[in-house]
């Protein structure tokens, strides 16, 4: 069997007594697109975010091909500069945007190629051009991110992360603070980067994303991982009953 | 009234505004730089500097500026710090100013939105590139309009120099009035020199903050 891109084993993490994630296991396959689902408060952003340590977890082991993130060895945190350089490798895309508003769209692009990468400014700003070429965006490079559709400037957003040629893409619930006509574009641009066989994690609501474009679905609820599968078997043939309950939920505040 | 006065007192005078100009100026500026240095100091020194730093605006913020800068002066060369009057009185001026404009500092910083940091952490920026980077600029366009406000107030604190005979436009004054006995004229004179100073940093203030602000606007 392939290694896996990320290797979760037995993370814990605590919010002082809130048990956030408990004994959390979880392998994302390589080039391979993982979707975590569950409801609100579950911890799958947690989760996430504790893949790039963004969130410290508290025990367990998280390792990017094979070493480990945020640690030495257990109970000793790495240094920063070591941190940043594993953080270069892992693209991260928010619910939230976070682009720099002070920038233009071709500047938020380039920034982490000019100062995470060192790159001249003018290489960075060719290869910015390219990524928001490749998101449909070379029209808009010189807008700042107030004159930016919600669409747009997650497209920019994830622009930012591809053009750091990432090996593994996080995106925390990327298209949940869109307007639903909005919606469309940026899953469009995700579909495209699996298709090149792009390493994903996606915690999403959008079940038809998860449905056509994952290779695994993860399902988590009150801190746990409850099951791992294909999206047929997850999302049409769940077992568990959490599962079940959380999708006859969901279908129901969806149809109309 | 009596105006005749101010050919004889006119050249005095204006030297005094150009000396509380250039108190205010670099007054503010070290000021700043040090309310700067203070509060990144706060958001990111270990917490027992955060400590001393609480303690050292309490107290500064709690005593009148003129009784620091009488410490200052006066009590100066007890422990070896002899100053002339004018560079004591911009240490001074630099004292008193730093602690409120690191508190504008501070609430600029927590203005900028935590995503904004993260998501320059999160592709392997350093911590000092995102102080320059993202945490400067958006800090600072949030705290602009405090700057200049407390930069205001700072210009009409300039006249308690006069009290260490810093030679500016307050001491020119009180120089005049005491030598003519014409209270009055002197100190319209002087209301009138704050007020255009007032105006036209506000003025200068207004039309920067549009600048920098353009771009943030959401316009759609």
């Amino acid at each position: 069997m392939q290694a896996s891109a990320v290797d979760i084993r037995k993370v814990n993490k605590y919010y002082g007594p809130f048990h956030a994630l408990k004994d959390v296991d979880l392998a994302i396959p390589p080039g391979k697109v993982t979707c975590l689902i569950g409801p609100s408060g579950s911890g799958k952003s947690t989760l996430l975010r504790c893949i790039n340590f963004l969130e410290e977890y508290d025990s367990g082991e998280i390792r990017i091909d094979g070493q480990l993130i945020g640690y030495e060895a257990p109970g000793r945190k790495m240094s920063g500069r070591k941190l940043r350089e594993m953080r270069r490798s892992i693209g991260m895309v928010f619910q939230q945007f976070n682009l720099w508003p002070h920038m233009t769209a071709l500047g938020n692009v380039a920034e982490g190629l000019v100062r995470v990468r060192g790159l001249s400014k003018a290489e960075a700003q060719a290869r910015a051009a390219e990524a928001l070429a490749k998101v449909g965006l070379a029209d808009k490079m010189g807008n700042h991110p107030a004159r930016l559709s919600g669409g747009q400037q997650q497209r920019v957003a994830i622009a930012r992360a591809i053009a750091m040629e990432p090996r593994l893409m996080l995106f925390d619930e990327p298209t949940s603070a869109l307007d639903p006509e909005l919606v469309g574009e940026v899953l469009n641009v995700m579909k495209t980067l699996a298709g090149e066989g792009m390493t994903m994690v996606v915690v999403t609501h959008e079940m038809g994303f998860a449905a056509h474009v994952a290779d695994q679905v993860a399902f988590m609820e009150k801190g746990e991982l409850v099951g791992v599968d294909s999206p047929g078997r997850i999302l049409h043939h769940p077992e568990d009953p959490r599962i079940q309950g959380f999708l006859r939920t969901y279908h129901e505040r969806n149809s109309f | 009234m009596e105006w005749s006065i101010l050919e004889q007192y006119g050249p005095a005078l204006l030297r005094g505004f150009g000396v509380t100009v250039l108190c205010w100026i670099l007054g503010t500026i070290f000021g700043m730089a040090l309310g700067l240095v203070i509060a990144l100091m706060q958001r990111y020194g270990p917490r027992w500097l955060g400590w001393i730093i609480q303690a050292y605006i309490e107290v500064i913020r709690g005593t009148p500026f003129l009784v620091q800068l009488f410490v200052l002066y006066y009590g100066g060369p007890l422990v070896g710090l002899r100053l002339d009057a004018l560079p004591a009185g911009l240490l001074g001026l630099t004292i008193y100013g730093s602690p409120y404009f690191a508190e504008i500092f501070r609430s600029g910083f927590r203005a900028v939105p935590h995503g904004q940091i993260e998501a320059a952490r999160a592709i392997g920026m350093a911590e000092p590139t995102i102080v320059r980077r993202v945490l400067l600029p958006l800090g600072l366009v949030s705290a602009l309009p405090a700057l200049v406000n407390f930069s205001i107030i700072l210009t009409k604190e300039t006249v308690i120099l006069s009290i260490i005979t810093v030679p500016e436009l307050m001491y020119q004054v009180s120089r005049m009035s005491t030598e003519t006995f014409r209270y009055l004229e002197a100190n319209l004179v002087l209301a009138l020199f704050f007020w255009a100073l007032v105006e036209t940093i506000s003025r200068v203030g207004r039309r920067f903050e549009a600048r920098i602000t353009k771009h943030l606007i959401e316009r759609t």
